[in-house]
């Protein structure tokens, strides 16, 4: 996984609530057998027509937003499928940091074993933000996961989000629950010689 | 101290908690399928790890088979290469597969049941979210991403923050043609698809014990749909009854041992919840989905919602531009294309039952596409065996070879843009049965009465 500590970045707005892991990446992509290239078919039915032309006024298509590795999400974002194959298109397709206000769980964990970062904030910060890109669409956020903040240009106090200090320290230095898991051998060993529940 | 049947077995699967408030969480049972596996077996070869335990992994292919002459090599190449890849890679690390042809082949969620293999007071994982099928017998189990696969793979555990509990009581005696389908399908439209987010849900009261274990595996298969973590229903006779005499049940005085574990598994009376949730299940009705996600139901014989303004707004007119309909509209009356029985929510043998016995005599409406798909090899031979196979083909139901099939549409079963599907799956998702296509999610019985009429009614009218 690779390291993620600060970012400086343009933002994607897609103010669409409950944003599911199948819009994300449709199913009848998920037949590759490796992780790489699903970023081609991002969000494939929302940007593409059905022969394959982009759609103008997807936002992945307006030139505005190209290149920007921020993505501005309605609340709950990644609901449905456990599809990681989401996380790692979103990744795919350069963004590293998802914004929302809630993010459904199991989507949650999966873009932390990516390296994308689901950065949350209140309905209130989230609505502001929106505006801020729809005034400015090259307005550039600064991420610093040392210190937890994101700053918005314009803003007189920078946000601070909460985020499990493990999964920080992972995330900042590149880390994932393998080398954890496997480091705790003696200890799961030792656990099983004592499961009563399994007949 | 009082516990609740979550925490009980939360509990026993701690093997150590770690700085920071996480869990090194055992799992007992891993289930795998074509899917969310294959880079989960080269993560592990990449670092030169192996399984853990072997023993405690089995293997399907569900998602992405055809439904149509299974006995011969898949035609898609890239569906084949995937299916081909579970089968080197279950050979290769010594996993059992129960792949295409083998007589226990289905949806992964629903072998696990009916070969014994999820049994109460254990933990399963498996690379999908409706995993929380299996809470019906009083079991922690949930979804999980391809990263995780691969943990449980190198260590049989997962790095966890707890979830939050919450119970959901049920109370009261189900309507005529009111299911455990409808009975979730409510209780999603009152929560909305995240309502439940950061929660782990047991189901509880007079409705959810007088449910069948189908019934309640369909309840629990859909708590991912207002985003819970699991949900899960403590074991009782009925559980016991189903489990006993399986494949891999314990046998003779193991199942003894075993049932007087499994009968301690309930909440205490005064357990605490982080949230209590009751509804009146003598209320509820048929329900049927009008927009693109699980929480957008309504009683079937209801108007769809008008919304005033909110943040909510923007994504609610989407969903009903996609589907077709207006605010405060009735679907009664709505032509329907297609049906489709089946997915891990509903492809069992009551559920065939319940179609079959409706359809017993009827013809589907000259318009509509019927497709009925078993969830597994064993409930395709039982149907057979009571000759629900013919009662479908005469009223006009292609019964096809078990998969996840049309639910999300990876094989050739889709549904076409613009068509509607009453449909016995878990979401309605855009696109999930196919670029365009608009899925109302409903019970058997619903979709069985719509398939004959070629259209929405009020089914309270049409019941035998």
């Amino acid at each position: 996984m690779e390291k993620f500590q600060t970012l400086r970045s343009g933002v994607v707005p897609l103010p669409i609530e409950n944003v599911d892991t199948d819009q994300i990446i449709p199913a009848r992509f998920l037949k590759a057998t490796t992780r790489e290239g699903f970023g081609a078919n991002l969000f494939a039915d929302w940007r593409y027509t059905a022969d394959g032309q982009p759609k103008p006024d997807f936002v992945l298509n307006d030139a505005r937003y190209q290149g920007h590795k921020i993505l501005l999400a309605g609340k709950n974002f990644g609901c449905g499928s456990s599809r990681e194959h989401a996380a790692w298109a979103l990744y795919d397709a350069g963004f590293r940091v998802v914004i929302s206000s809630y993010f459904a769980d199991i989507f949650r964990g999966n873009a932390l074993n990516t390296g994308l970062l689901p950065l949350q904030v209140s309905d209130e910060v989230l609505q502001g933000l929106f505006e801020v890109v729809d005034q400015d669409p090259q307005a550039a956020l600064m991420v610093d996961l040392q210190t937890q903040t994101l700053t918005v240009p314009g803003w007189a106090e920078v946000i601070h989000f909460e985020l499990d200090p493990y999964k920080k320290e992972c995330l900042i230095n590149g880390y994932d629950d393998i080398d954890f898991l496997i480091s705790q051998e003696a200890a799961i060993t030792a656990f099983e010689q004592q499961r009563s529940w399994v007949f | 101290m009082a516990k609740t049947l979550f925490d009980k077995i939360w509990d026993a699967h701690v093997v150590r908690e770690v700085a920071g408030g996480l869990t090194v969480f055992y799992i007992d049972r891993h289930l795998i399928h074509e899917v969310t596996s294959p880079q989960a077996f080269d993560e592990l070869t990449a670092r030169g790890l192996t399984l853990r335990r072997t023993e405690q992994i089995v293997a399907t292919a569900d998602h992405n088979v055809p439904t149509r002459h299974q006995d011969q090599p898949i035609q898609d190449p890239l569906s084949r290469s995937q299916v081909d890849k579970l089968t080197e890679n279950c050979a290769k690390f010594g996993v059992e597969l129960y792949g295409l042809g083998h007589q226990y082949q289905g949806i992964v969620h629903v072998i696990g049941p009916e070969l014994g293999i999820t049994q109460p007071g254990l933990t399963m994982v498996c690379g999908d979210s409706h995993t929380s099928t299996h809470g019906a017998f009083g079991t922690i189990a949930f979804g999980i991403g391809t990263s995780q696969v691969t943990q449980v793979m190198a260590s049989q555990c997962l790095l966890l923050d707890k979830p939050k509990r919450m119970r959901i009581t049920l109370d009261g005696d189900l309507r005529p043609g009111v299911t455990a389908k409808d009975l979730i399908l409510y209780v999603i439209s009152q929560l909305g698809t995240g309502g439940a987010t950061g929660y782990f849900v047991e189901y509880a009261g007079s409705a959810i014990r007088g449910l069948s274990m189908e019934g309640r595996m369909t309840v629990c298969n859909m708590s991912i749909e207002m985003g819970a973590r699991g949900g899960l229903i403590a074991p009782d006779a009925t559980t016991f009854e189903y489990v006993k005499g399986r494949r891999f049940a314990p046998q003779g005085e193991n199942w003894d041992r075993a049932v007087a574990y499994w009968q301690t598994l309930y909440s205490d009376e005064d357990a605490v919840f982080d949230a209590e949730l009751q509804f009146d299940a003598s209320a509820i009705q048929p329900m049927i989905t009008y927009g693109t996600n699980p929480g957008m139901g309504i009683p079937l014989s209801a108007s769809i919602p008008v919304l005033n303004g909110g943040s909510e707004a923007t994504s609610f007119d989407k969903s009903l531009r996609y589907m077709g309909f207006q605010p405060g509209e009735s679907l009664l009356g709505k032509e329907i294309n297609y049906v489709f029985i089946g997915s891990c929510t509903n492809s069992r043998i009551e559920d065939l039952r319940t179609v079959a016995a409706y359809v017993r005599g009827k013809q589907k409406a000259a318009h509509v596409e019927a497709i009925i798909v078993p969830g597994s090899k064993q409930v395709e031979q039982q149907a057979i065996a009571e000759g629900l196979d013919k009662v479908l083909a005469e009223a006009g139901f292609e019964l096809r070879e078990p998969g996840c099939s049309a639910c999300l549409a990876m094989n050739d079963d889709k549904i076409p843009a613009g068509a509607y599907c009453v449909s016995t799956s878990n979401r309605n998702f855009e696109g999930r049965q196919g670029p365009g296509a608009r899925t109302l999610l409903a019970s058997p019985l619903v979709a069985a009465i719509t398939a004959v009429e070629g259209r929405l009614v009020d089914i309270t009218q049409y019941l035998n």
